[in-house]
Order: C-alpha cells, then structure tokens, then sequence
C-alpha cells in the first residue's frame, strides 16, 4: 500500500472527456482524500462513469489531468495499488470463483500462500464461500457481481474505485459490505463508490453529486441534508437535482 | 514482461478451455476427419500423398485462428481485458500466454492429425516426427497470433467468424496445397509470396519429404517466426490501456 502521509488520494485537474460527440465530463476540478469512503452519485448519464474511468487511467481524456496517490493516473506505478469494478462484471464465466479471483491475484503479483490466504479472505468477504468451486456461468447475477467485487478486492489496493458495487444485492449482503469498505477505509484506505441507492449516501465520509458531468456538491452526507433541508439522503438528491440554479447554492 | 504473468494466462487460458468438452474434441477431430475424408477420396491415387502433408500444416493455422479471434474479442468485449491492464499484467504476458496455451494444444492436435495421417491413411512421411510436430505448433502460434490480431478489427462474434473465410481463404488457395506455388500465374505467385500460410505449408511439404533437416526447411521456418513476430507486434498496438 503506497502511503499518502495525509496528502489526497485523487486530485482532477480541469478534466474534459469527450464520449462520441458528446463532452461527458467539462472541466471538471475535484480532490478526494484519502482514508475515506467517497460517495459518487448523481443521476444515470452524468458521468460517473467516466469520471471513475478517468481516475483508474483507463479513459482517453482530451484534455486536464487526473493525479493518484501522487502520481499520473494509469502510470505504471498504479498499477497493484488501484483496483477497478466495472459496472458490468468482467470476469470469466467459464472458470470457477476460486480460479477467476486467483488469476486477478496472480496478475496483482500475489503468489503461492499469500495468494492463496488472499483469495481464501476474499470469497469470505464476498459470502462466497459455499459457491467457491462452481462456475461463474451457472451463477447468479447478483452472485456474479461479487466475484467481479472479489477480484478487485484480492490485493487490498491502496485506492477503490467501485462502479456500483452492491446493485442487486439483498439488504443483509449490503449491509456487510458496506461493513467490509468502511473497515478498509478505516486502515488507510481509500475507496470511491458510486450508487444509486441513497440509503447509502448516509455510509459515505463525503458524497460527491454530478449532474450531466458538472460538480453539483462535494459536501459530508449532514451537510447535504442540512443545505437542502430535507431529512434523508432521497429527497435532499431530489431536491438537488430538480432545482435549477443548484450550481449557486454550492 | 514477465514469465509467471505469462504462465498465469496460460493455465487460465486452458482452464477455460477445460470446461468446454465440445470445443476440445472438436480441435482434436475436425483435422482427424478432414484427413481422412481426403484420403479416402483420393484412395488408390498418389494425390494424397502429396497434399496430405500440406493438409497437416492447414489445420492447426485454422482452428487456433478462429478459437484464438472469438476468445480474445471476448475479453475485449467482457471488459477484463481492460481490466487486466490495469493491473501489472503486460500486453506481452497476455499475447504470449494465449499463444503458449494454444500451442500446447496444437502440441496434441498434431500428433493426432499426424498419427493418423501415418498410420492410418498411410501417408508417406519420411521426416522425423518430431519435425511435424514442431512445424505444426509453429503453425497454432501463428494461427493464434493472426487471431488476436484480426480480433481487433471484429465488433461482435458474427464478424469474428466471418473472418475466417475472410482471412483464411485466399491463403488457403494461395499456398500450394492446390496448385504448386511455383505453378500458379505470375500475379498470384506474387501474391502468395506475401502470405504467412504459403510458408507453413512450404515447412510441412520440406520436412514430409526429407529424412533430415533441409535449409529450405529451415528458412520457411524462420520466415513463420517472423510473421508470428510481425503479427504479435501489430496485435499488440491494438490492445490499449486507454479507450474512448
């Protein structure tokens, strides 16, 4: 784990994208700190995404610049100490669990008994452990998801950038999790998340809102629910989103 | 690079393969069958004598081809292809470990095509087996190498497959197994020339035809290396760590 002595853990610059014809993200200046879990939300097409693609080094930006723990995103330096959930799983539906978190841990450069306790922890952490041997094809959808949470998981990376990690997952198994990433923000790291479920706003440190690529607030969850002055995380997004001149209130 | 990174694609490659019983005996029959459907034609003729060893060159180039374009298109379209390049796996370690895994499935392939071209359909083979062999793993790497290449150029699975005939075809009328290549017209000589099968096929006839090693041999080799290299060079410039 690369030691950020304090300093934040992501810093964008002035970072324009441009997806097809379209700038998903103008000019847009934020700084993350470390050790805390950061929520990201902010309505379906708003450049969440992006934003996080950008972070983990793996968007083509036009112009800005995105630093990570000190150095440039996507810098080979970065390389064991970030890890990415996609969206969508990627991961292979034709291998069991066990084998698609082992080959992530191998490809981070954990081997032999490190890699094995490091996967063995992972499945625990995921509640795969009765599953462990099957393949990922005869899974579930919500069970695929955490496999794909697993082997971002698997070399305790410095940063988490998780692109909705907890979407169909029962309550209990949210819970837990939401457990597991505050545990890790708790030892130092730090995670980035985005959701849209608002009931986990509130688990944030900070909540980062993005309406159509532009920074709408970067505030503590009390702060939201005190500027708005609505009394949950759901109405103060609502009322944030809908309100025209939003922009002026931050 | 890095040679556990390396060996870690390629067992991951073949345990994927592992759970498709279907795919795996279909590599190792289709050629079996292919062989054996020409030698039967031409049974009692000395055709097959002569296009049989070519044939043994063609298969492994084909088969690994298609497997090796819809894998990786697959991996492009999965997103763990981006997702491995976000860790310290290199593009080499990704390339050299699918042509590694198909390699050592090429390794079976051919000595069952071969066995059964022999000893079966009594092909006349007077180089050392394991000259065979070794032309026809040359042959798969190749074969994977065009592969993930092309998979570059395919958007969904439809025109991975379509690529085959596209990319195949000509080389496959071009490379001698047909008309010697000497005996085609000028232009397509030419063309032939150009074409990394017309030397997987040259390697195959050499080694089939003499007892030892021949420098014709040798060098048609060395020229399949250099495709592989060539192709592997190209296939990797198509696998960016950043993406619009």
């Amino acid at each position: 784990m690369i030691e950020t002595e304090g300093g934040p853990a992501v810093v964008v610059r002035g970072l324009n994208v441009v997806r097809g014809k379209r700038r998903v993200l103008p000019d847009i200046s934020l700084v993350v700190p470390s050790g805390q879990v950061v929520g990201l939300l902010g309505p379906s097409g708003s450049g969440k995404t992006t934003l996080m693609r950008a972070i983990v080094g793996v968007q083509i930006v036009e112009s800005g610049s995105v630093t990570v723990l000190g150095h440039a995103a996507g810098s080979a330096q970065l390389r064991r100490e970030v890890g990415y959930l996609t969206q969508s799983p990627s991961i292979y539906s034709d291998l069991t669990i066990r084998e698609n978190i082992r080959y992530f841990g191998r490809a981070l450069g954990l081997r032999g008994a490190a890699l094995t306790a490091a996967v063995d922890r992972t499945i625990t952490e995921v509640d795969l452990d009765s599953h462990a041997d099957q393949l990922v094809r005869d899974l579930s959808g919500g069970q695929e998801s955490r496999v794909s949470l697993a082997c971002a998981l698997v070399g305790r990376p410095t940063l988490l950038v998780l692109d909705e990690p907890t979407v169909g997952l029962d309550p209990v198994l949210r819970r837990d999790l939401w457990n597991l990433f505050r545990d890790l923000a708790a030892n130092g790291h730090s995670l980035i998340v985005s959701s849209h479920v608002m009931d986990e706003a509130a688990r944030c440190d900070r909540l980062v809102l993005l309406r159509e690529g532009r920074l709408l607030a970067d505030v503590t969850p009390a702060e939201l629910l005190e500027r708005t002055g609505e009394s949950d995380a759901d109405a103060a997004f609502l009322s944030l989103v809908e309100s025209t001149g939003g922009e002026e209130i931050w | 690079m890095n040679p556990g990174l390396t060996l870690a694609t390629a067992g991951r490659v073949l345990r994927q393969i592992r759970t498709d019983h279907r795919t795996i005996a279909l590599i190792m029959v289709v050629p079996m069958v292919s062989i054996g459907l020409i030698a039967w034609i031409y049974n009692n003729t000395p055709i097959f004598d002569s296009i049989g060893p070519a044939l043994l060159g063609v298969f492994p180039m084909i088969v690994m081809f298609v497997v090796t374009s819809v894998a990786t298109l697959r991996e492009r379209q999965s997103g763990t292809l981006e997702r491995l390049l976000t860790t310290p796996m290199g593009k080499a370690d990704f390339m050299l470990g699918y042509a590694a895994a198909f390699g050592l499935l090429a390794v079976v392939q051919a000595l069952l095509a071969t066995s059964f071209a022999i000893w079966v359909c009594d092909l006349d083979v007077v180089g050392p087996l394991w000259m065979l062999v070794l032309v026809a793993v040359l042959v798969a790497v190749l074969g994977t190498s065009l592969g993930l290449l092309a998979s570059a150029f395919a958007r969904t699975e439809f025109q991975a497959v379509q690529f085959m005939p596209a990319f195949i075809t000509p080389q496959f009328l071009l490379c001698g197994l047909l008309v010697d290549r000497d005996r085609l017209p000028d232009v397509l000589s030419a063309v032939s020339d150009v074409l990394p099968l017309s030397y997987a096929v040259d390697a195959m006839k050499e080694v089939t035809a003499h007892p030892e090693a021949t420098g014709a041999g040798l060098w048609s080799m060395a020229i399949v290396v250099g495709f592989i290299v060539l192709a592997l060079a190209l296939a990797s410039l198509t696998l960016s760590r950043r993406t619009p």
